[in-house]
């Protein structure tokens, strides 16, 4: 059973060696002289203007945030989708498997409504 | 397609719940200028009629659901109820103290509304993956509570703490549950169990799982090796929300401990009574150790509780003596009765911290209490019963906790660890003896009066009482926790 796993092996030490060849060569083969000027951080040739590690605006991320959480929503509908004609097809049944996906999107608009309301989608 | 509609009869608490948590959620949306009142007393509304609800609902049998995902049982009804109180009386203390640093927004009364639903879920699962839910439901819940004070530093690192080590603890349970349902082909908790029974698992898997199981339900337990975050998050959090994880989620814990290990994987239990009899001597014995070189006293009670759920396991694992089961009844009920007033006293002692903090002003430290018999002999007096419970000085309530747990482990024969845990419970009672010491013999550094909401004043008073009369009545509640996981198993 285990040998059956053998290529997902020889897949990760491909792509390992992939990987680490390039760097391993290049550091082996290539001229290395460093000095203090190229080891330097550099901004298009010019000194470093401010620190790399600066604060930034986390606006990109509740909207990353809230993307996700309705991409997921879509995600759940194609399932539920696919399989509805055979519910109706199946008669009384087809009420409560439309009623219950109506709940669901029903919780997801109750939060699309507060995140609205609280702002979140007010870019400034 | 044999599909049908489920019956959402036994669900009706969890329903509610879940639709009051939307109703909140838009009301303090809307009605910005109230919404913290607003807010706060439909939670504790919401927990009260779910209460009435429960009660209503309880059907004495076990009924199950939602295609066996979901049980209703008066063990789960019992705990639940226990999870409305807890939580509505750790909101009732921590307002206050939340409105003095001004982060009683109202979104914190609705995560704890759906920490709540999430326990409850966790309370009534019948299969893993409604455990899990529940779990993950109550856990972020709680990481957002404790960086709830987002400009404290402590406050956001003790989050982040929790969040890291609670992801790795949720990965360790998902991956034992995956093993467990690869060694029994089901993930329905009684499906485990007859698979177990009829011995057509591979046991080599099943172990592997089990392993990552008990790891699982540990950290959440927070008993050694997997105490690690307990006292950084008592610390950095907020006392009102230290007060919030310290109490209820015990229970949920507890609950889940219960239903995987008892209602799945009863027919192993020898193996994974081995683990729990490491796991809780090591958290007897650090936890009480640990805590008598604390200063900060959220610290020392955090050390505390990690010994606490070390005695609470040993109800646990005496329930199988060499494939003899007629213990286990006893032995479950007491670590039942162990848990409840467990949080019983957690609700008092941290209830306590936060009636001695004030606005700029953190109660933390054990000299914080000195004098407290000067400055106001009756919560002096409160704080004695907590203190003289969580030690086990009897004609507690703790006492007859400890009492009962020893008993079943002597009964199943572990004498080792009877005399172990009576020993580091000696060695424990300094600490607590220590707080009771400050607070008669030693001169108040601070000698301003108590300030607080009478309704904290009231509740505190009767949570103070509750310890020193289930103490002089504990049959009752013991009696209730054996009959309800009777009528369960």
């Amino acid at each position: 059973m285990l040998e059956n796993y053998f290529p997902v092996l020889m897949f990760m030490l491909v792509g390992l060696g992939f990987g680490l060849a390039p760097v391993i060569l290049g550091r082996l083969l290539a001229p290395y002289r460093p000095d203090s000027e190229k080891n330097s951080p550099y901004e298009c040739g010019f000194e470093a203007f401010e620190d790399a590690r600066m604060k930034f605006d986390v606006r990109y991320y509740l909207i990353a945030i809230l993307f996700i959480l309705f991409d997921l929503e879509i995600a759940f509908l194609f399932p539920w989708a696919t399989v509805f004609q055979e519910f109706i097809a199946a008669g009384e049944i087809a009420w409560f498997v439309f009623g219950s996906v109506m709940v669901f999107l029903a919780i997801l608009v109750i939060g699309y409504i507060v995140e609205w309301k609280n702002g979140a989608l007010d870019w400034e | 397609m044999n599909f049908v509609v489920p019956d959402f009869y036994p669900a009706a608490a969890e329903i509610f719940v879940a639709v009051m948590a939307l109703v909140i959620m838009l009301a303090s949306t809307f009605a910005r200028s109230v919404a913290r009142n607003l807010a706060y007393l439909l939670t504790q509304a919401t927990l009260i009629a779910a209460a009435f609800i429960t009660i209503f609902t309880m059907e004495g049998e076990v009924v199950h659901t939602f295609s066996n995902l979901f049980i209703s049982d008066l063990l789960g009804d019992v705990l639940k109820l226990m999870i409305y109180f807890s939580t509505a009386i750790a909101l009732l203390y921590g307002r206050g103290y939340l409105a003095d640093r001004k982060i009683d927004k109202p979104e914190y009364y609705l995560l704890a509304l759906l920490m709540t639903l999430g326990m409850m879920v966790m309370v009534t699962a019948n299969h893993m993956l409604p455990m899990y839910i529940g779990l993950e439901m109550m856990s972020l819940a709680l990481y957002t509570m404790v960086a709830f004070d987002r400009d404290s530093a402590r406050s956001t690192e003790a989050a982040m703490k929790y969040f890291v080590l609670g992801a790795l603890a949720s990965g360790l349970l998902l991956y034992g549950m995956s093993m467990v349902y690869g060694a029994t082909g089901t993930l329905e908790f009684s499906g485990v169990a007859q698979a177990l029974y009829n011995q057509t698992a591979n046991q080599t898997v099943l172990m592997f799982g089990v392993v990552f199981l008990v790891a699982g339900i540990c950290f959440k337990l927070g008993v050694v090796p997997f105490h690690m975050w307990v006292p950084d998050v008592y610390q950095g959090a907020p006392t009102a929300v230290t007060l919030v994880i310290a109490t209820a989620p015990k229970l949920a814990a507890f609950a889940m401990a219960v239903r995987l290990l008892i209602w799945a994987l009863f027919d192993i239990a020898e193996e994974w009574q081995m683990m729990l009899m490491l796991v809780a001597a090591a958290s007897i014995v650090l936890g009480n150790l640990a805590a008598i070189a604390q200063q900060n006293i959220k610290r020392m009670l955090a050390y505390s509780g990690i010994s606490h759920m070390g005695f609470m396991l040993l109800g646990l694992l005496a329930g199988v003596v060499e494939g003899d089961r007629h213990f286990a009844l006893n032995a479950y009920s007491s670590a039942m009765f162990y848990a409840i007033s467990y949080v019983i006293m957690s609700l008092a002692s941290f209830g306590m911290l936060i009636l001695l903090s004030r606005a700029g002003f953190e109660a933390e430290n054990i000299d914080d209490f000195k004098g407290l018999n000067k400055r106001s002999s009756w919560y002096a007096l409160m704080m004695l019963f907590v203190m003289f419970s969580m030690a086990g000085v009897p004609f507690f309530i703790g006492f007859f906790a400890k009492l009962s747990v020893l008993q079943a482990v002597v009964a199943a024969g572990y004498f080792w660890l009877a005399v172990l845990a009576v020993v580091m419970s000696v060695i424990g009672a300094f600490y607590y003896l220590r707080v009771v010491k400050v607070m008669y013999f030693d001169e108040p550094v601070d000698s301003s009066p108590i300030h607080a909401a009478p309704e904290v004043r009231v509740m505190l008073s009767a949570n103070g009482l509750a310890i020193a009369a289930l103490g002089l009545a504990p049959q009752a509640l013991m009696s209730l926790c054996a009959f309800a996981l009777l009528r369960s198993l």
